[in-house]
């Protein structure tokens, strides 16, 4: 998961030596895998905000909380946030580091834009009465959106983590399936973001 | 030549087993002994697998053991030797794909024809028996929907009328289960389930929760008993006339309703009749009304006999460990025999017009086997 | 895939610097190598070993069962100890006994297979093991706790909320299976990469052994399966932690949500414990025939079949639940498909029996009785997937003898014939043979007492997870002679533990390759060498010791030695042990005891010590050292490269 192995007698992106039948970097696979894996589990959790959808019993209903105008703000922070990460490999790749440094960064900077709309959007719905133990629209909407936002927070600790390490040893070229790994894994929970932004928020609007 | 003999005699006997199985694992709960067209079908069905499992059984178990025999190893040499390394044949293949796909259809369309026969949703006409069952931990209410009044743990239905049964639980999953008449359909929270089944022949059917609900789950026994018509007929009207219960010229019976009160029985347990005029009991608890009509105590796990009765009264949780009776008398209390053999006498005097004793006027009830 | 004649670039031996807390755990022998150890190997020997133990306390678990139904009316087990008792065998034997196993098997026997020198991720497979090992100590530590899971192993809701099972039990059930279930889950990932990644030049798909293989398409359906049980048990946890409203009727909850999640995780699942089975018994008929795998590529496209089938037919645990009759025909249909691919694979193991030279071999009986017992657990798996005749059946004993049958008679079985096969490999001991076939004709006959009464006590109207049964409705000599059967049965798992510790202790040396088999695992020492492989192999056909050592009989090539060197020109590379494995281990049990005891500073605490290891495991590096190839015994005990 770091660079340091890097400095090791192992290629990076493996964890051991020897023949490979794959050309793809086992910590790349890895992560394909577990993104493979990663989808049911946001799938169950959309698949039970679907089945208790109007099933709540007292409000508040989705339609009394639910502000579309700012969550897509949020939402277009995050997207853009996946562009930078594309930045960021890319200038990674070319060896300018300067760059990898400054757009990692900022890929970091948005998803915790993204989370503090999202600490916000949460604060002002208990506000409004809506809680984790108040209805089943509570329940199953903190619990979806909070499991993502989780894996956001992941991702931004292991990027600001990269970027630390970046200072404490050199990156290069040679280390990009270490930031491609994290890029997979960012655009992901950016594209499960769009889908639970869909089907959460405007589809209650259409 | 020896396996075509092998093979014969091993058909022989695979295609008995069927029959046997078919014929004599009869009983009051038992699925291979149907009394209605619901539990017809679904042992017919199954006779039908079994049959379609004598070929495959023979067929595998056959070439497993004439192969294994045919192709041992029979000295060290030979289990050194190297047979002729074949890889697959393409036709087999094929061969041994489509010999399934035909079992598979076999078995599916009866399948899918007894689905839509069995298992269809129906709402109960004016012809039908319309009853609503609950479950609870550990036992079962039934309310006949078209009467108007709640028992429990005994479902009495008329012969030949489709009775349909919607589903429902109070508390954890329970399923309602009478294998002679129909499989089992589930009770849940929030799922509005039903089983419908018609009883051919009058008889005492046997039911049991099967799905787990802890506790007393083993205990959680209940009867479906099938009358001719006019027993039944007698049966509902003793039950809608249940409120006008006659004060009983037994001192024994007029004590024993004292007690029910005294010993607060009455709180939890419903008796139409009680005393005229009043309501006793709270419905989420077993009703008693009509008592001595049933056959069964304690969510049929025993006969409705005076000793059994009174055992259950004693000490419940010996008969029953888990379920929520209370023991209402303490060991050394020196009046428990007394108050025990009056409020048995009071119960089993509830729909008998009064009489702790005597006949069954309703033709049908036999009580256990 | 296409194989890719590349070699990954490995540098030369050089100094691995130690970025760790600790210094790099060395050890070789002892306790301390074992809790460090990242050799596939051993890991794989904790696993069967662990399995074991639990398999073992599952054992006493289904005889008390038994006792307690021997006779109507039975006293021995209260309800409440009956029902701990069935949860507790179903949920060992399903989670921490039989899954292991197959685990385990795969965690030895893959990379050997495939000519690898350990896994993709040698440290996440120790934190796989670890997790698992806590997971189970933490599940059964809930009989000294306030009482175990009582559930049943489904642990269906209403029956799992905080009002109507407030005890500690079912806390216990949730909590040691989403942790549990992580272990699970990264084994399934680095088993994917390793078998993706790590075959030898010239093992194309098509060339690898079936058990291999049938582990690459369990894993595929672990990685997909356990993320619905692992949300399932959350969302239960949450219900009973922060009174979330998931599974509560009251608030408009839906009970039968948990039974969809927990079976299209549940459904899978038993193809994850069976489809391991089907590879053991892959490698042990052809080996035992001295025969190639008939119809090798329909044997795989047929288990890949089953393992996608296996997501489309989960509510046919729920025929009685009242879906309706075009769901119900549904599932039944997509059920019914799946007997065709299991037929195929039943027939072409016949297929290579026929024709070949059978060696009654006690691992080649086990895979017999295999054979013949899966065969009938499949037949009874056809008529329960008929829902007329399942809502008959379900949730009666008729059930429990169909996955008896399917589980014990069929995956434990084809497990022990691989046991018997591969323990000369792992030892490098023979196991009796004579006491390996008495063991036999006492278990498998004593399986089959046991069960197939069941059959007959479901048909009259036994449920199951019933402490007691009424008299005189025909139920007691169904249940006598299975309770028999438990006697008989015990006396062959007992000969098979004497015959286990026999082997260690006093077994005949095994050589290399005592069965004269076919893949690569054979090729080595027995026990194998720390690095496996001296050589590289190189492989240009299937079965490819067989073509090594019988060119002709296959119309096949050898590989000359020098084809290796090339691969192996910078040397072997040997990962370092780690002892972060085990802490995260520990981490996650403690987090597991937190949150049952609802300590929240705990948690934190353990959350926080899962976050620091992992930046630990990450600075640490891969580590290890490097020899040259070709040395006959380097490696074990070298300590060059650690400058």
């Amino acid at each position: 998961m770091s660079a340091a192995t890097a400095a090791t007698a192992v290629a990076p992106g493996m964890e051991s030596g020897h023949y490979r039948s794959s050309k793809l970097p086992d910590i790349k696979l890895l992560m394909w895998v577990f993104l493979a894996s990663d989808i049911m589990f946001f799938g169950t959790l959309i698949g039970t905000y679907l089945v208790y959808k109007g099933r709540s019993l007292t409000g508040p209903y989705p339609a009394d909380v639910l502000d579309i105008p700012l969550t897509t703000v949020s939402t277009f922070v995050l997207l853009m946030s996946s562009f930078l990460m594309v930045l960021a490999l890319h200038a990674l790749r070319g060896d300018d580091i300067a760059k990898f440094r400054l757009w990692t960064f900022g890929v970091a900077f948005f998803g915790a834009i993204f989370l503090g709309f999202q600490i916000y959007e949460f604060a002002h719905f208990v506000d409004l009465g809506l809680t984790l133990q108040g209805n089943l629209f509570g329940t199953t909407f903190y619990v979806l959106t909070g499991t993502h936002g989780v894996h956001v927070s992941i991702g931004v600790i292991w990027l600001l983590s990269i970027l630390i390490h970046s200072y404490v040893k050199p990156w290069s070229s040679k280390d990009e399936a270490y930031l491609e790994v994290a890029g997979l894994y960012w655009h992901f929970v950016d594209i499960v973001w769009i889908v639970i932004f869909t089907i959460v928020y405007l589809v209650e609007f259409v | 030549m020896h396996v075509r003999r092998w093979l014969q005699r091993g058909l022989a006997i695979a295609a008995s087993v069927p029959l046997i199985a078919a014929c004599e694992f009869s009983g009051p709960q038992s699925a291979l002994d149907p009394a209605g067209p619901v539990a017809q079908a679904q042992r017919d069905l199954f006779v039908w697998t079994l049959w379609l499992s004598v070929p495959v059984m023979v067929g595998v178990f056959g070439v497993l053991l004439y192969s294994v025999l045919r192709f041992r190893a029979k000295n060290a040499e030979d289990e050194r030797a190297i047979p002729h390394q074949t890889h697959g044949n393409f036709k087999l293949e094929i061969a041994w794909t489509i010999i399934p796909v035909i079992l598979v259809i076999l078995v599916a369309v009866p399948t899918v024809r007894t689905i839509f026969s069995t298992e269809q949703r129906v709402e109960a006409g004016p012809d039908d028996l319309a009853v609503h069952a609950t479950g609870y931990q550990w036992w079962f209410k039934f309310d006949y929907l078209d009467h108007g009044f709640t028992t429990a743990n005994e479902l009495i239905i008329p012969v030949g009328t489709r009775v349909v049964v919607s589903l429902d639980s109070a508390d954890v999953l329970h399923s309602f289960w009478v294998p002679n008449l129909a499989g089992k359909r589930d009770m849940i929270p929030n799922n509005d389930n039903q089983v419908w089944f018609v009883a051919d022949a009058p008889g005492t059917y046997y039911g049991q929760c099967a799905e787990l609900c802890l506790g007393a789950h083993a205990y959680m026994r209940f009867r479906v008993i099938a009358m001719e018509q006019p027993d039944y007929d007698r049966w509902i009207a003793s039950f809608q006339n249940a409120a006008a219960q006659p004060v009983s010229a037994d001192p024994l019976v007029e004590r024993g309703r004292a007690l029910v009160a005294q010993k607060g029985c009455v709180a939890c347990h419903a008796i139409d009749g009680y005393r005229p005029g009043t309501e006793v009991g709270n419905p989420d608890f077993p009703s008693l009304t009509n008592f001595g009509l049933r056959t069964t105590v304690g969510a049929a796990i025993a006969d409705n006999t005076p000793e059994n009765l009174a055992a259950w009264l004693r000490d419940p949780q010996a008969m029953k460990p888990g379920n929520y009776m209370p023991t209402l008398w303490r060991a050394d209390d020196p009046n428990r025999e007394d108050e025990i053999e009056a409020i048995v006498a009071y119960l089993l005097s509830l729909g008998r017009d009064g009489q702790a004793s005597g006949q069954l006027t309703l033709g049908g009830i036999h009580g256990g086997q | 895939m296409a194989v890719s004649k590349v070699t990954v670039p490995v540098p030369a031996p050089e100094s691995t610097p130690s970025d760790g807390l600790f210094t790099r755990p060395t050890w070789t022998t002892g306790i301390a190598s074992w809790l460090t150890t990242v050799d596939h190997k051993r890991l794989g020997l904790l696993y069967i070993f662990t399995s074991f133990l639990f398999m073992a306390a599952a054992s006493v678990e289904a005889f008390l069962i038994r006792l307690q139904l021997a006779v109507p009316n039975n006293t021995l087990l209260s309800p409440d100890a009956y029902n701990q008792m069935f949860t507790m065998h179903g949920v060992t034997m399903v989670f921490l006994a039989i899954m292991p196993l197959g685990i385990g098997f795969a965690n030895y026997f893959v990379p050997l297979q495939i000519g690898a020198r350990d896994l993709a991720f040698p440290r996440l497979n120790a934190l796989g093991y670890w997790i698992y090992a806590a997971g189970g100590a933490f599940l059964y530590s809930s009989f000294f706790l306030g009482g175990a899971p009582d559930a049943g192993w489904f642990a269906y809701s209403p029956l799992t909320s905080l009002s109507n099972n407030p005890g500690n039990g079912t806390d216990f059930y949730m909590i040691g299976l989403l942790v549990g279930g992580i272990g699970t889950l990264v084994t399934a990932m680095n088993l994917i990469v390793t078998i993706v990644s790590m075959r030898a030049p010239g093992m194309t798909m098509m060339r690898v052994p079936v058990f291999t293989w049938m582990m690459l398409v369990t894993s595929f359906l672990i990685i997909f399966a356990f993320p619905p049980l692992t949300i399932a048990l959350l969302q239960v946890i949450m219900d009973r932690t922060f009174g979330t409203l998931f599974y509560v009727p009251e608030a408009g909850g839906m009970p039968i949500l948990w039974q969809h999640l927990f079976w299209i995780f549940g459904h899978p699942e038993v193809y994850i414990i069976v489809l391991p089975a089907f590879g053991v018994i892959s490698e042990v008929i052809p080996t035992f025939s001295r025969k190639p795998l008939f119809g090798y590529p329909v044997v795989i496209l047929s288990g890949i079949f089953i393992g996608f089938m296996g997501f489309a037919v989960w509510s046919h645990h729920m025929f009685t639940t009242g879906l309706g009759p075009v769901v119900n025909t549904a599932f039944a249909l997509t059920s019914f498909v799946i007997g065709i691919p299991t037929g195929i694979k039943i027939f072409n193991w016949l297929g290579t029996i026929w024709g070949g030279k059978v060696v009654f071999t006690t691992s080649m009986l086990y895979a017999i009785s295999f054979l013949f017992t899966f065969t009938l657990g499949g037949i009874t798996g056809i008529m329960l997937a008929v829902p007329p005749f399942d809502a008959q059946a379900q949730d009666s004993y008729f059930v429990v003898a169909h996955f008896h049958y399917v589980m014990g008679g069929g995956a434990l079985m084809a497990f022990f014939a691989g046991l018997y096969y591969w323990f000369p490999k792992m030892s490098g001991k023979l196991m009796d043979e004579r006491i390996g076939k008495l063991g036999f004709w006492f278990l498998v006959p004593g399986l089959h007492l046991i069960f197939f009464p069941q059959h007959i006590a479901g048909l009259m109207g036994m449920p199951r997870r019933t402490q007691t049964y009424v008299a005189g409705i025909g139920l007691e000599l169904p249940n006598l002679l299975s309770t028999a059967g438990t006697f008989v049965m015990l006396i062959g798992l007992i000969l098979l533990l004497v015959n286990i510790v026999h082997g260690v202790l006093r077994g005949k040396p095994a050589g290399n390759d005592p069965w004269d088999a076919r893949t690569l695992e054979w090729s080595v020492s027995s026990p194998p060498p720390h690095h496996n492989f001296d050589h590289q192999p190189v492989v240009n056909d299937r079965d490819a010791l067989w073509v090594q050592k019988y060119p002709e009989s296959v119309h096949g090539e050898r590989v000359p030695e020098s084809a290796s060197e090339p691969y192996d020109a910078a040397g072997i590379h040997l990962p370092g042990q780690s002892w972060y494995p085990l802490f995260m281990g520990l981490a996650l049990l403690v987090f597991s005891y937190a949150l049952l005891f609802h300590n929240f500073w705990v948690v934190g605490i353990s959350l926080a010590m899962v976050f620091f290891f992992t930046y630990a495991w990450a600075l640490e590096g891969v580590g290890g050292h490097h020899f040259p190839a070709g040395r006959r015994g380097a490696g074990q005990h070298s300590k060059e490269g650690h400058a």
